[in-house]
């Protein structure tokens, strides 16, 4: 019978390691990497999560709102506000200017609606490789 | 605010791009791991789009 190898049980990092990382990371994308002195990693989300948002903006995509109703319309405007909230800061300087769109038919604006969540997506992914790096399962 | 009007191809390239940038960032170890995946999955995006676009070019007929 062939030994099973166990993993290797990873330590319980203390939260105040990982937290300002991932934290950071929310409001600024790719600001958890900076404090981890990964600047290149960083600089290119930020580029890219920023740019992706700036695009999703200038092509009027809509900004989802909490809205209930049928479990599809709930799923889709319930994760589409969890998603575009994930952007951080780049989210609430919209809504605090008041960027509101409405729904409206068309491919670019559709398109729009799809860059800005996935701006948020994308940072939800770099939160999580800064939480990786800071407990030390990443270089 | 400016508004621009990005054709079908441009804004699935942007998409691409950025999204491949992030993905090879966050899901592998050394940089030419991260490198090398960024420029499969952007490789793989856009042949999916040329593949996408020439299937509903030819189903329409």
């Amino acid at each position: 019978m062939a030994a099973q190898t166990q993993p290797a049980a990873h330590p319980a990092t203390p939260i105040n390691v990982w937290l300002p990382p991932v934290i950071l990371g929310w409001v600024i994308p790719g600001g958890g990497h900076f404090l981890l002195k990964k600047t290149g990693r960083g600089a290119l989300i930020f580029a890219s999560v920023f740019l992706m948002f700036l695009f999703g903006l200038f092509m009027r995509g809509m900004m989802f709102t909490p809205q209930s109703g049928d479990v599809l319309t709930t799923l889709i405007n319930y994760g589409g506000f969890v998603a575009d909230i994930a952007a951080g800061a780049l989210y609430l300087v919209a809504a605090m200017f008041g960027y509101s769109q409405p729904d409206v038919p068309g491919d670019v604006h559709d398109y729009g609606t799809k860059f800005l969540v996935t701006a948020g997506l994308l940072n939800i992914l770099a939160m999580v490789d800064a939480y990786e790096i800071a407990t030390g399962r990443k270089d | 605010m400016p508004k621009i009007n990005l054709s079908h191809f441009e804004a699935a390239f942007l998409f691409s791009l950025f999204t491949s940038v992030v993905m090879g960032i966050t899901s592998k170890t050394t940089d030419k791991e991260r490198r090398d995946y960024g420029a499969y999955c952007f490789a793989c995006f856009l042949i999916a789009l040329f593949g996408i676009a020439w299937l509903m070019k030819l189903g329409h007929g």
